[in-house]
């Protein structure tokens, strides 16, 4: 019998993290008698900030079962799938794989997925979409774990994984199985503690077919040979796209196959009123996400924009751009729309997505480059809390 | 300066002049925009015969030097990419330099044409022939051909931009040529007229995949793996085509000039009635028609089959002609250590074509000529006698034989 758990998590500062679980995973299925293999979703390093990435871990009682499995990139029929970041279950993108996959997509019917958030199970599933086929959501609860680029940020999220793992699906590993393997490779008995703790407080909500949300993921079809222009030549996407209803403005031509938004986990409110218009946001997007609006202020595209917060840290404004953690946002409808439609129900909108940023806020690599300032500053000032 | 302000003689005009001159004359000829330079032997004499020819006005052209064999394929390949007829070359190590440009050529369908002054691979530092420079690429979507006499050295780079541009083909061509017995030695060769070529070769036209800013396209992407057996599925296709667009183009040629209207894959030589034959490509070929014609003074049946072209590999001429034989010995001016009876590429590929044929003749291995050494009469002489033995008694001893080696 094999059993397979994918780990969808969020390029370079969760990378660590992805393959912590799935490595605990073969070694405690080990201490069963298992064999196992343990791999990152293989792609021209595709582990830009943030963008969508995977590791798997693949555990069979023999190793002519787990031949199945090797010199594959994917599992597709997994266990247990793991969100790392609550903002996943919006569905991914990836430089490996094309269109929106929902977060479920390579859950078996009947599998679960477990998603690391301070949300309820009710909350996230607005989000993952409808999958036609039984499954369970489970949350462990806590924020989502962001490393540095070189430093791992041993915050324990990987044992509570795998003794959540452990507790949704034992035939593929057991919780003293996990216990073992985390004596063994971290000598740690809080970690241990941490792994048992998670295995006795996951709860899990039964979905049925129809729940979730509805929406039908974007697909991309892979083109034939005699399909595809010859030379590698690809023709470039018209510099300007027309948007129904504009008198001026200026939208510029995006990859209508490629979107990238998954990447996000912030995403910037703009203050139209005290909006300057003086391009800064506009000139310095690496993505050229905003939208030149007929009235020339720049409205961030959410179909194009990656939530790097490059925006509201170049604005010369006070409070003019605010980035917001992804989870509060529902769509990605046009602000601006809504703003000119109703600036003071706009308005009331962006105040109430803004005044959370305390409680919301989140890591981000452009922003902290890792969550360990805090840690040196402390050292610094000989407060080091940090140590043993 | 314009091309028509050049002189141009109406009709075909001969001249004394080396292979690599041969070829530069061509360059002339085909109008080319760009050339890279870089020197190494013995390819460098065609750089510099069309320096000389752009510095006496005969020529218009884009000369660069480059810093390397690397950057010379670079450059041309760029060049090639916005639209420019370009040519380069090298030899032996050099050539080798450039490889990463070499390979990624093909897949761009960049229509390069590249002349390999065939020289040994250092080391020892050597600058005799050998073809193991130009095979390097035989894998990779180049076409390849060989030629055996200066006059044949024109004619085909003329030929080869004509089927490398076509847009069914758009492969790159390299143009294998002897070090010192072709590209050093001065023959008489019959220089067309301007007014000929231009009714034989049109302008490369690279319709929508010329990079230009009229045309904006992405060039060469990263791609995974679930793009890339694609795009190596429509090289592999476009390799097939060119078959039939080398055909057209020699039949063409024949029109226009009143040569190579024969087959245009391979020569036979005395192969019809003959009991055995050898196989080689290149300059080799002169000395072995010589000693053919001796064996057959001696009453011997002995053929000799030429192979003109290497990639696209003409199977059915080399079935063809070697099918009626009772044995065959392949000559190979390179090696392939370790390889099937550790004997050379071309015998490996001629080999390999013969395996479907009902009637096999025994094939025998020659590894002869290294380093530039000449393959003689005497050379020649043995590998027919080895090969006679082999049809009379139905036995081949030993299946590669080292001819001409001291020891």
């Amino acid at each position: 019998m094999t059993g397979s758990v994918e780990v969808v998590y969020r390029g370079i500062f969760q990378k660590h993290l992805g393959q912590h679980i799935t490595r605990g995973i073969v070694l405690a299925a080990r201490k069963e008698g298992k064999v196992g293999i343990s791999f990152g979703r293989y792609g021209d390093s595709p582990e830009r900030n943030g963008i969508p990435a995977k590791s798997f871990a693949v555990v069979a009682d023999t190793a002519e079962e787990l031949e199945a499995h090797l010199a594959r990139y994917e599992p597709t029929n997994n266990d247990v799938t793991i969100a790392v970041d609550d903002t996943l279950c919006k569905g991914v993108e990836s430089w490996a794989w094309y269109g929106l996959q929902p977060i479920n997509r390579l859950t078996r019917a009947g599998g679960t997925v477990l998603v690391t958030s301070m949300q309820t199970a009710d909350a996230l599933l607005k989000d993952c979409h409808r999958k036609g086929a039984e499954w369970n959501l489970g949350v462990i609860p806590g924020i989502a774990s962001f490393s540095g680029l070189w430093v791992y940020k041993d915050d324990h999220t990987d044992v509570r994984v795998l003794g959540a793992i452990a507790k949704v699906a034992p035939h593929v590993v057991k919780i003293e199985s996990v216990e073992a393997a985390i004596r063994d490779e971290w000598k740690d008995e809080l970690k241990v503690a941490s792994a048992r703790k998670a295995y006795d407080r996951v709860n899990l909500r039964r979905v049925r077919p129809d729940e979730g949300n509805p929406e039908k993921p974007y697909e991309f079809q892979l083109l034939k040979w005699q399909e595809m222009k010859e030379g590698l030549v690809i023709p470039g996407i018209p510099v300007k796209q027309e948007v129904p209803g504009w008198d001026g403005g200026y939208r510029p031509g995006r990859n209508p196959t490629f979107k990238k938004f998954t990447t996000r986990t912030m995403r910037p409110v703009v203050d139209f009123e005290i909006c300057t218009k003086c391009t800064i946001c506009w000139l310095q997007c690496p993505d050229s996400c905003f939208d030149v609006t007929p009235t020339g202020h720049y409205d961030a595209n959410m179909e194009a924009c990656c939530g790097c917060g490059v925006c509201e840290a170049v604005c010369p404004v006070k409070d003019c751009i605010t980035m917001v953690n992804e989870q509060a946002f529902e769509d990605n409808s046009s602000q601006f729309a809504a703003y000119e439609k109703d600036p003071a129900a706009y308005k009331a909108w962006a105040t109430e997505k803004i005044k959370d940023k305390a409680s919301t806020a989140r890591s981000h690599g452009f922003r902290y480059r890792g969550q360990y300032e805090d840690e040196l500053a402390a050292a610094a000032t000989g407060d080091d809390k940090t140590g043993d | 300066m314009s091309v028509a302000t050049l002189a141009t003689p109406a009709a075909e005009k001969e001249m004394l002049i080396s292979g690599c001159a041969a070829i530069a004359q061509a360059l002339r000829l085909a109008s080319i925009d760009v050339v890279t330079a870089y020197p190494i032997r013995p390819y460098d004499t065609v750089m510099q015969a069309v320096a000389k020819l752009i510095a006496n006005g005969e020529m218009d052209a884009d000369y660069i030097v480059a810093s390397s064999e690397h950057d010379q394929f670079e450059i041309v390949k760029h060049a090639s990419a916005v639209g420019a007829r370009v040519f380069c070359g090298s030899s032996g190590v050099g050539w080798m330099y450039a490889m990463e440009a070499l390979a990624v050529t093909p897949a761009l369908r960049l229509p390069l044409l590249a002349l390999v002054g065939n020289r040994a691979l250092d080391d020892p530092g050597a600058f005799g022939c050998e073809h193991n420079d130009a095979l390097c690429v035989r894998d990779l979507g180049w076409m390849l051909t060989w030629v055996d006499t200066a006059q044949e050295a024109l004619d085909t780079a003329l030929i080869c931009y004509r089927v490398a541009e076509d847009p069914r083909i758009f492969l790159p061509c390299a143009i294998g040529a002897d070090g010192a017995f072709l590209t050093h030695s001065e023959t008489l060769v019959k220089v067309p007229s301007q007014e000929q070529v231009d009714r034989f070769l049109p302008k490369y036209d690279r319709g929508d995949k010329q990079l230009h800013p009229d045309n904006p396209i992405t060039v060469a992407p990263q791609a995974n793996e679930d793009w890339v057996m694609e795009i190596r599925k429509q090289n592999d296709e476009a390799m097939r085509r060119a078959r039939g667009v080398i055909q057209d183009t020699y039949a063409d040629f024949q029109r226009v000039f009143g040569r190579h209207g024969d087959n245009p894959f391979v020569e036979e030589y005395l192969t019809e009635d003959a009991d055995v034959i050898l196989v080689g490509q290149g300059t080799l070929s002169l000395s072995v028609k010589v000693g053919v014609r001796k064996m057959r003074q001696q009453g011997h049946k002995v053929g000799f089959l030429r192979l003109k072209w290497f990639r696209p590999f003409p199977m059915p001429e080399v079935q063809g002609a070697l099918a009626r034989a009772k044995a065959v010995g392949v000559v190979d001016r390179d090696y392939s250590f370790g390889s099937p009876n550790h004997a050379g590429v071309l015998y490996n590929e001629v080999r390999s074509a013969l395996y479907d044929l009902d009637q096999r003749p025994k094939v025998a291995g020659f590894i002869c000529g290294l380093g530039g050494r000449e393959v003689t009469l005497d050379n020649v002489t043995e590998m027919s006698e080895i090969l006679l033995k082999t049809a009379r008694t139905g036995r081949l001893e030993q299946p590669n034989y080292w001819i001409g080696v001291r020891g």
